[in-house]
């Protein structure tokens, strides 16, 4: 590929934009091979050999002071030069770039130079930071458009989508969660599903929380205080709404439990660290409308719903 | 970071599937989990003397990413194994509560109606 073909692909489209978005610094190799002025040129080539580079710069005590590239290293060979100092062989007066510049800036620089290699400065410490090449900003581009593909890979696969893609007058999707009374050991795995489904459909972590938070309370009621029920979330584009019901044996005076503090939980359900009679309370704290129907004998039915923003 | 706050609890790690970068700035301490829905705050610290599932369910509802469990004690197998699967850490310190607070309060870890 010829020079000013690399420079049209580079400056297409979406690497245009990214050439000038990205800093050098996101591009160079940090790990810099360097070689010291006292060095021969032998040394030289055992580095490019074994390091599998074309250059190296030259410091001298720390500081940048040239640069030896492989044509250097030939002609040294073929003038029979291999003892010769670095010093003697480099090309000093070398063209560096910042790290904090632009890719495009670095991109010209090579049009224009036609160097295969850059030293990177740091701008306030003038020291040598980095070495770029071409295939190191090719490298860094292709990096780049593959996350940028990535991300737009999951974003189009999230269930988030779901009530875009789904066209009706009103979209809602129903999901059920059966709970065992008595079970504590799996007590809040039902919410915990919940809670990860509504994530992965879009919802904001603090609406998310708040539901949560609400269907653990509800189905911590459900598993201490019944033979078992079920949670339905009926999640619409703007709200989510739970129902926790149960089969008995139902709450005889409703609002006493609705009292904080108010609990009819037995010993053993408070040593678990419940039963503080917090869970009715918190449930309507969290949420944005709340209902309880009850019946001594019959069961339980309790609704709640929480506002949400778009899903998508 | 996480292994400061182990440090300061003189806690061990049970388990830890996030690393040691894990900022925790406030903290809340308690055994009553309906308490810790209603008053901690998102991604909190919970130290607690229960050591049952449900301290590890009430944490992934609640938004809370470390449990320290106070007072010596420790949690079941299964716990850890259901701690590991919800992301959640766990950590262990013979400390006694009021102990652990006040070592967290002194480094600067806030409560959670502070923030």
């Amino acid at each position: 590929m010829s020079e000013d073909t690399t420079a049209q692909v580079l400056t297409a489209g979406r690497v245009q934009e990214l050439v000038y978005e990205l800093k050098i610094e996101d591009a160079m190799v940090r790990d810099v091979q360097t070689v010291n002025v006292e060095s021969t040129m032998d040394d030289v080539r055992a580095i490019l050999r074994e390091q599998k580079i074309s250059g190296t710069p030259v410091l001298c005590r720390g500081e940048l002071v040239g640069i030896v590239s492989i044509e250097d290293l030939l002609k040294a060979l073929a003038g029979g030069e291999t003892k010769t100092l670095v010093r003697e062989k480099m090309s000093p007066n070398v063209v560096t770039l910042y790290a904090d510049e632009p890719l495009v800036h670095a991109l010209n620089q090579f049009a224009r130079y036609r160097y295969g290699r850059f030293p990177i400065i740091d701008r306030k410490t003038k020291k040598l930071v980095g070495i770029l090449t071409k295939g190191d900003i090719v490298r860094c581009l292709l990096r780049r458009l593959e996350m940028n593909h990535q991300a737009r890979e999951r974003a189009h696969y999230r269930p988030g989508h779901l009530f875009e893609d789904v066209v009706s007058d009103k979209s809602t999707l129903v999901l059920r969660h059966r709970v065992e009374g008595s079970n504590f050991q799996r007590a809040g795995e039902a919410s915990s599903r919940l809670k990860k489904n509504l994530l992965s459909l879009g919802l904001s972590p603090d609406t998310v929380r708040r539901i949560a938070i609400a269907s653990y309370e509800a189905e911590m009621n459900i598993v201490i205080f019944t033979q078992g029920g079920e949670l339905v979330a009926t999640i619409e584009p703007n709200q989510v709404t739970i129902r926790a019901s149960d089969k008995g044996p139902g709450i005889p005076d409703v609002e006493l439990a609705m009292q904080p503090g108010y609990s009819t939980a037995p010993d053993w359900v408070r040593e678990l660290g419940f039963g503080a009679g917090m869970g009715l309370p918190n449930i309507k704290k969290n949420t944005n409308e709340m209902s309880l129907d009850s019946k001594v004998g019959e069961g339980t039915n309790l609704r709640f719903t929480v506002y949400t923003t778009n899903p998508t | 970071m996480l292994r400061e706050l182990a440090d300061i609890l003189q806690a061990e790690e049970l388990c830890n599937t996030q690393g040691d970068n894990v900022q925790i700035d406030i903290a809340c301490a308690c055994d009553l989990m309906s308490d810790v829905l209603l008053h901690a705050k998102a991604q909190c610290l919970l130290l607690t003397g229960l050591t049952t599932t449900q301290s590890v369910y009430t944490a992934e509802v609640a938004d809370i990413k470390v449990i320290c469990f106070v007072r010596g004690k420790r949690p079941q197998r299964d716990v850890v194994e259901l701690a590991t699967n919800k992301n959640i850490i766990l950590l262990a310190t013979h400390l006694p509560m009021f102990e652990s607070c006040g070592k967290l309060y002194r480094n600067g870890i806030k409560g959670c109606s502070e923030v």
